[in-house]
């Protein structure tokens, strides 16, 4: 433990050398703008910097790396929160009740939540990264096929928070998703599905075109079509800009629940930051004060799977780190940024440079602490672009989601999709479906599919595989458990209704 | 608020071009395709020409762009459509591309491209977990013997190198390589998981990919797929095990359909300048590549023969339909 903290204050003094902080600036700020363009993630930018960085020294480069990874996470909730347009796939959960909050005034308490609880989360996750390190590891690996497919039907109870007012329209959604997931080819056997002989279908439906056609594109039907019926107001700021200290109250918890869901699913080698952004939401869903607030703008469904989605962040850095596992792009490209230099991540990386891994983790913190003092005097200008006319702003929108787009993969398939997955959004936006659980399906759907195969296959057909690996029974029961308890306690209530 | 910034990136590199970039640089102006997204094997070995070209003075510019999808099915139909009979463009390949065209039944094959070089190889091992009772090629071979079903590989993709050579290894210990149990991972990251945990037998992979993993002792390797032991190592080849297994996940560059012979001997010359440049042999140094330069008409005649090996093995194992 001593060791650790010794080595944390030698990283420390290595990442407060002005030319590191110097980096990590320009890495937090390359990072927040590119997070707020859907499409251009933060993979391609460092791909983008890798040959200019070359000539630099390894630490700089790696540290401004960690600086565009984090900044991305922070800058894709911006645009979700205010246009409804999430910059990448881990901020979807955030529009949710975020642009709700935007919507009624409270765009600037929003930011701030989804700011600082970033904040706290990247600390505390960076603090988890330093000291569980090697333990998370050890965990993460022993997860399976057959875990990680336990882990998917915790996840899939949860999407019912996302359904709104009708369980039924919300499963037509969420089988739209699973059906669009089928698309492509099939990872276990090669062979294609659904692609109908189009090449660029082949890869599948890229998630983030799906999410900016539904809630940008969708929506700016949306409202384009509303026009002439009513002329819809929008404040940007009502109430206070800030949090207020009932907003306070209402944060910190979901903070940390967040922490705690994102950082160790980060971890996992197939974890991502999608799955703890919706189990986190849910979770405030059902252990809020204020369900009435839920859809309509509730303050800890932004702070909670914005926390969980910046976890996620360092918790990739755990396999990265310790075992030379990429688990997401941007770490596949961190880890060619190794390379680069001859560094090999993997067990050997802590004992053999540990001034280039302890400082690469205290610039994590700086870049915290800059994303924070760049991010909350920004919120009064962030909500200023609500008060734009409404068909400007749209416009406006539509313009950055095609051309985000379109910079992610150049090809006219890919623009139809987004402009067939706006009409859709509209249609179902009219029609009152719920839109999130096409997006959930989307992500899942592959994931647990190949996942339970797998675990088939090593198993030779043997079902019995679920439950024999004790993560993966805890987690289907905690599963059934989610699935059951509402029927139960409701029949329980009327049960005790009937004795009165 | 986007655009300065990669306006800066741009600045950047301009600069640093410019600095490494001594006078006599020669007019030739390249547009190079990774047929991937930026950050796997293709896109850094376009990357990574681009840099040795334009600091060896082969070239003034090169330009990389992406074209991701389907094993790279998308970009080459873009590219042989796209820029043929254009003397400034050339596209990256490899391995893995063979597979993926034969399995999506593209119609764009390899053969319509006109070949420029192969480049750089990665051998392939195969691991087992520190504690697998395999000590050996010799003990999977007998396991895989005793129960093919029983033995899992993971690797990559299905119909990539890894499962290629999976079925390769069956086929030489005499098994049927119709019934190997291959458990296909997205990415290197999942499948070392799912092998360090010890839930499926063995694990295929390139060697770089788990060079730290088997020099830490984590991984065990019991072969690797050169047809000579590699200089300084102590991982035994297959060959010297008695398995006849050798292959390597090769990458190469070509150009588009119909350029004139003239613009090929440019291509091909600027090429083979740039695989001699100090440039690209720290840049191979550095990625852990083995240089696998062949031009010409010897690689023509290596593509051929490797298109007709791997579909032969895809046959067999069912992903490619006769």
């Amino acid at each position: 433990m001593m060791d650790t903290f010794a080595a944390l204050a030698h990283g420390m003094a290595v990442a407060i050398q002005p030319m590191n902080l110097l980096y990590a600036l320009i890495g937090v700020f390359l990072g927040t703008a590119v997070g707020v363009l859907p499409g251009i993630g933060p993979a391609l930018t460092v791909a983008l910097l890798l040959p200019v960085t070359y000539k630099l020294d390894p630490g700089g480069s790696l540290i401004m790396f960690a600086g565009i990874y984090y900044g991305g996470m922070y800058g894709g909730s911006t645009t979700a929160i205010l246009i409804n347009t999430p910059g990448e796939s881990a901020s979807m959960a955030t529009a949710l009740e975020g642009n709700k909050m935007a919507k009624a005034g409270r765009g600037g308490p929003a930011l701030a939540t989804s700011a600082i609880g970033s904040f706290v989360a990247g600390t505390l996750a960076t603090i988890g990264l330093a000291f569980l390190a090697p333990w998370l590891v050890d965990f993460a690996v022993r997860f399976g096929p057959e875990d990680y497919f336990a882990l998917m039907c915790v996840a899939f109870v949860t999407v019912s928070a996302t359904f709104g007012d009708s369980p039924v329209r919300g499963l037509t959604s969420l089988f739209i998703g699973l059906t669009l997931g089928l698309v492509g080819i099939d990872k276990l056997t090669g062979q294609a599905r659904l692609a109908f002989g189009v090449p660029e279908l082949l890869d599948g439906v890229e998630v983030t075109t799906l999410a900016v056609g539904l809630f940008a594109v969708g929506e700016a039907l949306y409202v384009a079509s509303r026009r002439h019926h009513t002329e819809e107001k929008l404040e940007p700021v009502r109430g206070s800009l800030w949090m207020t200290k009932e907003d306070w109250k209402r944060s910190w918890k979901p903070w940390l629940r967040g922490t705690m869901f994102g950082f160790p699913i980060g971890a996992l080698p197939a974890g991502g930051a999608e799955i703890p952004t919706f189990l986190s939401y849910s979770t405030e869903k059902r252990l809020t004060k204020h369900p009435e607030e839920f859809g309509k703008g509730a303050i800890e469904g932004v702070a909670g799977p914005e926390a969980a989605n910046n976890a996620s962040a360092a918790g990739t850095l755990v396999p990265l780190l310790t075992l030379g596992l990429p688990t997401s792009a941007t770490a596949a490209m961190m880890l060619a940024g190794f390379q680069q230099y001859g560094l090999n991540p993997g067990p050997l990386l802590f004992a053999e440079r540990p001034d280039l891994v302890w400082g690469l983790i205290a610039s994590l913190f700086i870049a915290n602490c800059m994303l924070l003092v760049l991010n909350l005097p920004l919120v009064g200008l962030w909500v200023r672009l609500l008060a734009i006319p409404q068909p400007w702003l749209y416009a406006g929108i539509l313009v950055f989601a095609t051309m985000g787009t379109i910079a992610a993969k150049p090809s006219v398939v890919e623009l139809s999709m987004l402009a067939g997955f706006g009409v859709l959004g509209f249609l179902m936006r009219r029609f009152d479906f719920p839109i999130a659980p096409v997006v959930v399906g989307l992500i899942l759907g592959p994931i647990a599919e190949s996942q339970l195969r797998r675990a088939l296959a090593i198993s030779l057909g043997d079902p019995m595989t679920l439950v024999q690996s004790p993560i993966s029974a805890t987690l289907l029961a905690v599963a059934l458990i989610a699935l059951l308890a509402p029927f139960v306690l409701k029949g329980l209530g009327r049960f005790k209704a009937n004795e009165d | 608020m986007f655009r300065f910034p990669l306006r800066l990136v741009g600045a950047a590199v301009a600069l640093t071009l410019a600095a490494a970039n001594p006078a006599f640089a020669q007019q030739l102006e390249l547009k190079l395709m990774a047929p991937a997204a930026p950050g796997g094997g293709w896109d850094q070995t376009a990357r990574s020409m681009q840099q040795a070209l334009v600091a060896s003075g082969v070239a003034r510019s090169v330009q990389v762009t992406n074209v991701p999808g389907a094993g790279g099915s998308v970009g080459i139909a873009q590219f042989v459509n796209g820029a043929k009979g254009d003397g400034n463009q050339m596209m990256v390949s490899g391995f893995v591309m063979v597979g993926a065209l034969a399995m999506n039944k593209s119609p764009v094959t390899l053969e319509q491209v006109t070949p420029i070089a192969r480049l750089t190889e990665e051998i392939q091992v195969i691991v087992v977990p520190a504690n697998s009772p395999i000590k050996n090629a010799q003990d999977l071979a007998a396991a895989v013997k005793a129960d093919i079903a029983r033995v899992t590989f993971a690797g990559g993709s299905a119909g990539g190198v890894d499962h290629v050579m999976a079925a390769l290894f069956a086929g030489a210990v005499g098994a049927d390589a119709k019934k190997i149990n291959y458990i296909p991972f997205s990415g290197g990251g999942e499948s070392l998981a799912a092998i360090l945990g010890g839930k499926v037998t063995a694990g295929i992979s390139g060697l770089s990919e788990y060079e730290g993993q088997i020099k830490s002792g984590k991984l065990r390797a019991i072969g690797v797929t050169s047809e000579k032991r590699i200089a300084g190592s102590d991982i035994p080849t297959f060959k010297e095990q008695g398995i006849d297994l050798v292959i390597a996940n090769w990458r190469s560059v070509v150009a588009p359909p119909g350029i004139t012979p003239e613009q090929r001997k440019t291509l091909s010359d600027a090429v083979e300048k740039m695989v001699k440049s100090d440039a690209w042999k720290e840049i191979l140094k550095q990625k852990g590549w083995e240089d696998a330069y062949l031009g010409g008409d010897a690689f023509a005649d290596f593509l051929k023969k490797e298109t007709a090996r791997v579909t032969d093995v895809l046959k067999s194992v069912g992903l490619v339909k006769s």
